[in-house]
């Protein structure tokens, strides 16, 4: 690790302020991406300003029909919470499903969200429930936010503060871990909402998380595992290494994307 | 007298004296020691598998904040500093000796693998030292790598090592090639099989650490260092290296946190720190990072196998053929070159009378890492081998696998087999019949009945191991071509007040012989475990020893400690003759207590001790005072631990997933000191084992010899959701060599568990075309492939 100066947030509008002071400062939320790629001196920013004890970033709320998450939430907060339980009892399993308990207890939503690692989960929830990523300046919705490998929308300054879920009818999320990460190798969320269905694949694809058209075609007529039976994901648009090679990856998108159906 | 025998002795579950520090943070490991004045070093290495060193400029890392020194393979040179070398010579078959190579502690004009060692940097702290080491300016011209061991040998690949032409360092066989090649050509079945054992990284939970000093007052050398071996270490920085002759180099292997292997042997970095700690006149700290340990420290296996197994009409062996070739890395490491040779083909008889066996290995250059001896160094490779062959030639002879074993084991010892070793005792058939009787071997079909109704495929695999541990008769070694002998030392020091200080040469790193030696103390002596400590990793504590690997401490070790003892109960029996007023040979000792026919009053253990030191009640002139012994073992034979393992798997066919359903480890240790620790021991290994056969396998990129998985992102370590829980059972015959009984256990998982594995796999593809790692990926591949077995060849 490089030399960095830490900083310290109060508040949102004083996050903003620091990260606008130094021209290489980062916001550090949980970290687990960002410290380890600082330890390996593959990062090195100037100046880390840490989101930790800004309040406004914190709690989850029902609002309306809207399963609303603070930034600044941990995985094992949400997946303990009573609220998110009731509402998408499936984001609470994904959100204990994430790492291990001390990922689960220092990583963020806002951190995951921000970072779109292509293998990480809560980037085919969103997608998949058609989440809206409030940020201090403005409301983006998820499809227009994951652009593709480590890449959002966010703009220079502007800070995640919440993500909003409307409570779909349905919803699950199925999970291959990569034998040795235990980062989604094949990650596949699907809701059903009352207009439509959705399905997100993550870990899979060269672009990162992406919807499923024929998938999402197949079960808006028929929500049903059966449904599925015959789609896969084209391998020429996924991911290959060592670990899993295009095909499999592929062929993984719909088993899981049939587990996941069939756990709704 | 408080716990003596059956509480605290031979064969009790005692809980470990050692946990109390290690649970609560009191362990005191190489990192956690600080010395005055200290220094840190970091290393420069190789982003190349094969470069030569057209220059090193280290003017702007000198220039950085805190750096102290860089030294460079030059410097070394200069002071006539010996190379890093391999102990142990093997001859090829045309009677040549092994191409050796040239391995200096720091490059010499040529890397030869990511990692090799440029540069030590020397600066006041840890950060300071990277940032140097960064700042050092390597020129290299990159030259074409070799990294594949199926093609290292073809004409043409480009050459690590000058003195080894087409990379061989040696072409070595073993066995009787013409009684094989009569036996095939009468042999109604022959099956034949291509295995490839997965170069392994052996991942110890501590990293290597070194902290070297120099006092130039006493004109000494100290080297806190990762050792399994401490005395092995100052022998070869003394001898070889020329660091400083063996009395002005003292080694201190403190708590190490694992070693499987890859601490036994000496490395780059603290032979590099020791030598610099003098130039820089203060003491250097070195202690890898996770990512250093994966590319520097020794990996292990990496053999693709050829094995053929001729079988009778009557499902009889008789004989087999097996063609090796071993990745060695890109420089010898201090035991490389013994690990697919002798201690690997003989072992190649398993549990088998098999009349004829003959073996060739190639061992193989190549721009990785050095590849060198982990946890059961050899016999895994061996029993790979041999329990495939015998599965896949009863499958293929329509016979059932355990009956097959059956009918080929051998029953009779000692048992000569046709590679080196004399089986001295086992009962293998005995081990079979617990280890089907606890896997449920009768119900299996009903449960792969009831996993096909789930849509998954159920499989049972057996490995039926033979290990040699108690390593080893030193004339025996060394005819084999040891540079060493392999006994082992103990001094038995026994204080005025009755307590025990315990002196060994074995290291503890996991073992728990701070439990384990007590035991053997508490029960000879009759004394509380309480009072006895055992010191070890320490040369200037213990005089001599060699170390912890092999499984050889509880036959080798406590041998040692056994034979001390023998002469503290000697000399005790003499005290307690003057303060009995009875004649020597009168006196009887048992559960710490001295008696005679001859007088109706007794001693305990402690009087006896005070006695011996006070020296009231005999002349100097009749005996000496004091109660100190110690002993040398020397073992007359390898121990020949066995046992039968079963592993049932369940096999999700749309994803490729192996769950391990059912483990049942059925062990001959010989005598068991601790059943907790050994069952601990089993647990650990069946975990390696099966983390080589589902998951873990360094990965070279076979043209730029880049490691792939480089860390635990890309390299697959067991988790616990990984392994199932472990039937253990003992079925035990004492091993005959050694007076304890006692054959080892340490390594027998990881020997038994990977043929187990793939067995069960294989059993529930109905095919043989899969190799380890059956990662999820391999093993849905392999359940789209129809199932057939293999036409006999």
């Amino acid at each position: 690790m490089y030399a960095f100066e830490y900083l310290r947030a109060e508040s949102l509008a004083d996050a903003a302020k620091q990260l606008a002071s130094k021209p290489d400062a980062k916001l550090l939320a949980g970290g687990h991406t960002l410290l380890p790629t600082m330890k390996l001196r593959l990062a090195s920013p100037g100046a880390l300003v840490d989101l930790g004890r800004v309040a406004e970033l914190k709690g989850i709320d029902k609002s309306g029909n809207a399963l609303v998450i603070g930034a600044m939430t941990t995985h094992a907060e949400a997946a303990d919470s009573a609220v998110v339980k009731s509402s998408i009892p499936g984001l609470a399993t994904l959100a204990g499903g994430i790492g291990d308990p001390h990922v689960r207890h220092r990583g963020t939503i806002g951190g995951s969200v921000a970072n779109n690692d292509p293998s990480a989960d809560y980037p085919a929830a969103l997608m998949a429930l058609d989440a809206t990523i409030a940020t201090n300046r403005r409301e983006i919705k998820a499809d227009a936010f994951f652009k593709g490998l480590f890449a959002t929308a966010l703009q220079d300054g502007e800070i995640i503060t919440r993500i909003s879920f409307p409570v779909p009818t349905k919803f699950a999320y199925a999970k291959f871990p990569n034998p040795a990460s235990r980062y989604a190798l094949v990650g596949v969320a699907v809701a059903q909402t009352a207009g439509a269905a959705r399905v997100a694949v993550t870990g899979a694809g060269n672009n990162g998380v992406f919807r499923h058209a024929a998938m999402e075609a197949a079960l808006g007529k028929a929500w049903s595992a059966a449904a599925l039976n015959g789609i896969a994901a084209d391998a020429k648009d996924m991911v290959s290494d060592i670990h899993g090679d295009a095909a499999y990856r592929a062929h993984l998108v719909g088993v899981m994307a049939r587990r996941a159906v069939a756990a709704t | 007298m408080s716990s003596t025998g059956s509480a605290t002795g031979i064969g009790a579950p005692v809980r470990r004296k050692e946990d109390q520090r290690f649970i609560t943070g009191k362990g005191r490991y190489t990192d956690d020691i600080n010395r005055p004045g200290q220094t840190y070093a970091a290393f420069v290495r190789s982003p190349h598998a094969h470069a030569n060193i057209k220059r090193i400029d280290t003017t702007a890392a000198l220039n950085r904040p805190g750096c102290i020194a860089v030294f460079t393979g030059e410097d070394i040179a200069r002071d006539k500093v010996g190379a890093l070398f391999c102990g142990w010579m093997i001859t090829s078959k045309d009677g040549s000796p092994m191409k050796a190579g040239t391995h200096p502690v720091l490059a010499l004009g040529k890397v030869r693998y990511v990692g090799d060692h440029v540069a030590l940097v020397v600066a006041e702290t840890p950060a300071q030292a990277k940032d140097a080491a960064e700042a050092v300016s390597v020129e290299y011209e990159p030259l074409p790598a070799v990294a594949d061991l199926a093609t290292a040998q073809s004409p043409g690949q480009p050459q690590v090592q000058a003195d080894a032409p087409n990379n061989t360092v040696y072409q070595w066989h073993l066995g009787d090639k013409a009684a094989v090649e009569a036996a095939f050509a009468q042999a109604r079945h022959v099956t034949k099989i291509h295995l490839t054992n997965n170069r392994l990284i052996p991942n110890a939970i501590e990293p290597r650490a070194a902290i070297a000093e120099y006092d130039s007052g006493q004109d000494s050398f100290t080297l806190y260092t990762t050792s399994q071996n401490p005395h092995v270490i100052r022998l070869c920085l003394s001898a070889f290296i020329g660091i400083a002759p063996e009395h002005k180099l003292r080694v201190i292997a403190p708590d190490v946190g694992g070693g499987f292997g890859s601490k036994i042997f000496l490395y780059a970095e603290e032979t590099a720190s020791i030598w610099a700690a003098k130039k820089v006149g203060r003491a250097i700290k070195w202690t890898a990072e996770r990512s250093e340990s994966f590319l520097a420290d020794a990996h292990g296996r990496d053999h693709m196998t050829t094995a053929e197994l001729a079988v009778d009409g009557n499902g009889r062996i008789l004989a087999m053929r097996v063609k090796t070739k071993a990745n060695l890395g890109a420089y010898l490491s201090t035991f490389a070159s013994s690990v697919p040779t002798y201690l690997y083909a003989p072992l190649l008889s398993g549990q088998y009378a098999i009349p004829a066996i003959y073996c060739e290995v190639d061992g193989v250059y190549t721009n990785t890492a050095p590849v060198d001896a982990y946890r059961g160094a050899g016999r895994p490779e061996a029993t790979f081998v041999v329990e495939r062959l015998v599965e896949v030639a009863a499958r293929q002879t329509g016979h059932d696998p355990a009956e097959f074993r059956r009918k080929n084991f051998i029953q009779s010892f000692p048992h000569q087999t046709p590679v080196i070793m004399t089986y001295d005792a086992g009962n293998y058939a005995a081990c079979l019949d617990k280890a089907l009787e606890l896997a449920d071997y009768r119900g299996l079909s009903l449960r792969k009945a009831a996993s096909e109704r789930k849509g998954l495929k159920r499989g049972i695999g057996f490995s039926a191991y033979i290990e040699a541990c108690g390593i080893a008769p030193s004339q025996a070694v060394g005819s084999l071509g040891a540079g060493v002998g392999l006994w082992e030392s103990a001094e038995v020091r026994v204080n005025p007040t009755g307590s025990v200080e315990v002196l060994t040469g074995s290291h503890s790193h996991g073992q728990g012989h701070e439990t384990t030696f007590a035991q053997l103390v508490s029960q000879r002596l009759g004394i509380p475990i309480e009072q006895v400590t055992v010191v070890h990793g320490d040369t200037d504590k213990v005089q001599f020893g060699m170390g912890t690997y092999g499984s050889r401490s509880g036959a080798v070790g406590m041998t040692a400690v056994y034979k001390a003892i023998d002469k503290v109960v000697v000399k005790a029996k003499k005290v307690a003759g003057f303060v009995l007023e009875v004649p020597e040979e009168s006196v009887d000792f048992d559960e710490g207590i001295f008696s005679s026919k001859a007088t109706n009053k007794t001693l305990t253990f402690p009087e006896i001790a005070l006695q011996a030191y006070i020296a009231h009640k005999f002349t100097g002139a009749q005996l000496e005072p004091g109660l100190k012994e110690g002993a040398f073992h020397d073992p007359t034979n390898f121990t020949f631990p066995s046992g039968v393992h079963v592993c049932e798997v369940e096999i999700d066919p749309d994803t490729g997933t192996t769950r391990i359903d059912r483990w049942t480890a059925v062990d001959d240790f010989g005598t068991v000191v601790n059943p907790m620790i050994v069952e601990g021991q089993v647990h650990g290994g069946v975990a390696q084992g099966v983390g080589q056969a589902l998951l873990e396998n360094a990965h070279y990129d076979k043209t730029t010899g880049q490691l792939v998985t480089a860390s635990f992102m890309d390299y697959a370590m067991p988790h616990a959701h990984d392994l199932p829980s472990i039937q253990i059972a003992m079925s035990s015959t004492p091993c005959p060599s050694n007076p304890l009984g006692i054959k080892g256990c340490g390594e027998a998982g990881a020997i038994a568990a990977p043929a187990a594995v793939i067995n069960a796999i294989t059993d529930a593809l109905g095919h043989e075309d899969i190799a380890m790692p059956a990662t999820p990926q391999a093993v849905w591949r392999a359940a789209q492939k129809s199932p057939a077995r293999l036409a006999a060849e």
